[in-house]
């Protein structure tokens, strides 16, 4: 068995779920400073209470799956991208504890609503700037980060930190519309319009600067005949974002789904720009993996763990589906 | 200059030390929330649903702290330790990896059912819920100590081309110190917790001695202190023979041992351990103890720092203090089970105004003994990040020195705003009356939502 093969993809998977499960938290956070009333913040803020943990542990599960199936990347890839790490972290650590404190201050909830928000917000942004950086490509020479602290800040990163943080928004957006109703659904309607169009284009311009950023992302996407067999991601994507323009006037549902699928290929795109590279662009997956009995001794458990801790997620969210209601608010 | 070792490693034993706490106290409290729910759907008496109600609220925001203060702990190996991730990914990453399917995942799928829906699922499958978060943490425990004491003591891997391979998996996770010190940390996991129960309870207890849910807490966390005390120290001792046997200049060190002796050797109860000099200075001593108590005989021999070469030798005063700490904890703990056993015989368990004052004192104390244990067993390991295999010196990644003093100043910073504040908001949740589990307006828009009121906390307002 390809082992490694598994396993990129498995930490493919591992990091995508995140990117989606903790996109929505995050996003929720980022559309703090549009919402002032502080029921309503509460009320989004609860929407995900639950469930916000074991969306981050997907970044656990990344993070740590990285260093244990491909130790050479997650070691390099956490020196190069050392502060945008460091600075991740610490927003999560403000924007996570704001779940607990923002209900236990009684004079200082603002001060955590603008935890919440920041920390969410300077989150997607690093995480932006991390895959703006990860796609031009981090300095390595003999397997050793020879770059600077700061050469993950470029104008593609900066611009694909704030293409991160507004796709976030608009699939917290999606998740409230889902959620709320009331004016507040409204509310959320009106901010997700301008979002859907920001979103296209920012998807737009990544896209195309990507295959201009090195020679062989261009070749990977417009030789024959890759072209013929890859176009269908941007046309589906381009599809789904006018479905997704009528869809936040009126549906309540599909405004969410929609946003996923964008992602969801958005991320397959990605994916085939840079495979088999995990450590762009010359460290490709089966230079940086672990022996191959590590693999397969981590991939019984995974086999076994991953679909019933797919079980009890999907559980935890069936339990709190539905609106939030407020009929009990005394 | 700055020295980046240095940086990154007080880096780590500050972000650690922090992260440290709050596993320490949810890994009891989720067992102990375990206990109150199940003897509530048993008795029927609504005291304990008060002081699961009670006691959740303090489980949320240390869980919550222990949840971001991990997220730190399982990226810092990257960002500080390139060269140690890259070796020992392969060994201590799939350990990782099972924490996180067998672990993480458990805790934090049942989290949300246990804080928030006691009135959707029903009770049944409610403390289903709380029993998958309490294994989690246990699980999580497992895991994580069985990759800390790999550190300590490496066993079912050979070296090939610079890189580690295992040869052995279960060698690899019941590597040769991991039964004890799992062992030993679940104890003193569930004593820390112990003592903060019996702390709380001591102080409402010495407002209203008539509280009977401070007496009810009072009581079963004495009753674990009481058992779990001495078996802690038994558990040590053992503990101290596997590192005898494992790492003897660590436990020379701990001892302040310099000189080999072959029989006879003295405890030495306090002193200055001189690493210059090579001898402990101004030593109090008890004769013949130090053999009886580290080989069980009058005549074992002991190996003193002296006869590692001095680049091996770990820092004997930091260990010599840092473990006199924890022993000495661990027998106030004693005391407070024997005085509890006294009054329990006297019948004045709930009128002991001392022993309410003492258990009150030592409410914290899991904790420092926690952390001085953790210092102990780290800084002996020095100067090897792994034992034997990897020096900390060729641990650390190439950052550049004002780069890790900005992160550990921001870590600073954070975390005593972040922690302080929460740990302002446990003391405060910890003195409200547990017979009301008192539930704040905040409080109660959060409940309604996610239906943590009940009918008996209504029933009060």
């Amino acid at each position: 068995m390809d082992y490694q093969l598994i396993w990129v993809l498995l930490i493919a998977f591992s990091v995508f779920a995140y990117v989606t499960l903790d996109g929505f938290d995050l996003g929720i956070g980022i559309l703090f400073p549009f919402e002032r009333k502080s029921e309503n913040r509460g009320k989004m803020m609860n929407s995900i209470a639950p469930i916000w943990d074991g969306n981050e542990t997907w970044l656990v599960l990344g993070g740590g799956g990285l260093y244990a199936t491909f130790p050479a990347a997650y070691s390099l890839l956490m020196t190069a991208f050392y502060i945008p790490v460091i600075i991740m972290l610490l927003a999560l650590v403000f924007r996570g504890v704001a779940f607990e404190f923002r209900f236990k201050s009684r004079n200082h909830t603002n001060h955590w609503d603008v935890a919440f928000a920041t920390g969410s917000i300077l989150a997607a942004a690093m995480q932006g700037a991390m895959l703006g950086a990860f796609i031009e490509g981090i300095n390595i020479k003999d397997g050793h980060f020879i770059g600077g602290a700061f050469d993950w800040i470029s104008p593609f990163s900066v611009f694909c930190a704030t293409a991160v943080v507004v796709g976030y928004a608009l699939l917290g957006a999606g998740w409230l519309i889902m959620k709320c109703d009331g004016p507040l659904q409204g509310k959320l309607r009106a901010i997700a319009k301008p979002a859907v169009i920001w979103m296209a284009a920012n998807l737009g311009v990544v896209s195309l600067m990507t295959t201009y950023l090195n020679p062989a992302y261009g070749e990977r996407w417009f030789s024959t005949p890759n072209i013929y067999y890859l176009a269908p991601i941007p046309i589906v994507t381009v599809g789904l974002m006018f479905w997704l323009w009528h869809a936040v006037k009126r549906r309540e549902k599909t405004v969410f789904g929609i946003t996923l699928s964008v992602f969801f290929l958005s991320y397959l795109g990605f994916g085939i720009t840079l495979f088999p590279h995990i450590v762009p662009p010359v460290i490709s997956f089966r230079d940086a993996a672990s022996p191959d009995n590590s693999l397969s001794f981590m991939l019984v458990g995974a086999a076994i763990l991953l679909p019933i801790i797919l079980g009890y997620t999907a559980y935890a969210y069936y339990v709190f589906r539905g609106k939030i209601d407020d009929a009990g608010y005394h | 200059m700055l020295d980046p070792d240095i940086l990154a490693r007080v880096q780590f034993a500050f972000t650690m030390a922090f992260h440290i706490i709050f596993p320490s106290l949810t890994i009891g409290l989720a067992s102990f929330l375990l206990v109150l729910e199940a003897m509530w759907l048993r008795t029927g008496n609504d005291t304990y649903l008060s002081l699961y109600k009670f006691w959740i609220k303090i489980f949320a925001l240390a869980f919550g702290m222990g949840v971001v203060s991990g997220i730190v702990m399982s990226y810092q190996f990257g960002t500080n330790w390139g060269p140690f991730s890259k070796l020992s990914g392969p060994v201590i990453g799939p350990l990782m990896a099972y924490e996180v399917l067998t672990a993480f995942f458990l805790e934090a799928g049942f989290l949300g059912v246990m804080l928030f829906g006691l009135n959707k699922v029903g009770p049944k499958l409610h403390i289903t819920a709380t029993a998958m978060v309490a294994i989690g943490t246990l699980f999580s425990a497992f895991w994580i100590l069985s990759a800390n004491s790999w550190m300590q003591t490496p066993a079912g891997y050979a070296i090939e081309t610079g890189r580690i391979v295992v040869e052995n998996w279960f060698d690899v996770i019941f590597n040769p110190s991991f039964p004890y010190r799992l062992v030993h940390m679940v104890l003193a996991a569930y004593l820390t917790t112990a003592f903060v129960v019996a702390g709380v309870g001591a102080w409402h207890l010495l407002r209203n001695r008539e509280n009977n849910a401070a007496r009810i807490m009072f009581s079963m966390a004495l009753w674990l202190i009481t058992i779990f005390a001495p078996l802690q120290i038994i558990a040590g001792d053992m503990h101290g023979l596997n590192t005898l046997e494992h790492q003897p200049a660590k436990v020379a060190a701990m001892e302040g041992h310099f000189e080999t002796t072959k029989g006879g050797t003295p405890l030495i109860l306090f002193g200055w351990p001189d690493m210059a000099a090579g001898e402990t200075k101004y030593a109090v001593e008890i004769p013949y103890l130090g053999s009886i108590i580290l080989t069980h005989t009058l005549d074992g021999e002991i190996r003193g720092l002296n006869e590692f070469a001095p680049e091996d030798r770990p820092n004997a005063p930091i260990l010599f203090w840092s473990f006199r700490i924890m022993v000495g904890l661990g027998t106030l703990m004693l005391l407070v089970a024997a005085g509890s056993l006294w009054a329990r015989y006297r019948k004045t368990l709930f009128d002991c105004k001392w022993l309410h004052r003492f258990a009150l004192i030592m409410g914290p104390s899991g904790f420092i003994a926690i952390l001085a244990g953790w210092i102990t067993t780290e800084v002996g390991r020095q100067p090897w990040v792994i034992y034997g295999i990897m020096r900390t010196a060729d641990a650390g990644s190439p950052i550049s020195p004002v780069a890790i003093a900005g992160s550990l100043a921001a870590f600073f910073v954070a975390y005593t705003i972040v922690f302080g504040v929460g740990t302002a908001y446990i003391l405060r949740a910890m003195r409200q009356d547990p017979r009301h589990a008192h539930i704040d307006p905040h409080e109660i828009y959060r409940a309604d939502h996610a239906n943590v009121v009940d009918h008996i906390d209504t029933s009060k307002h």
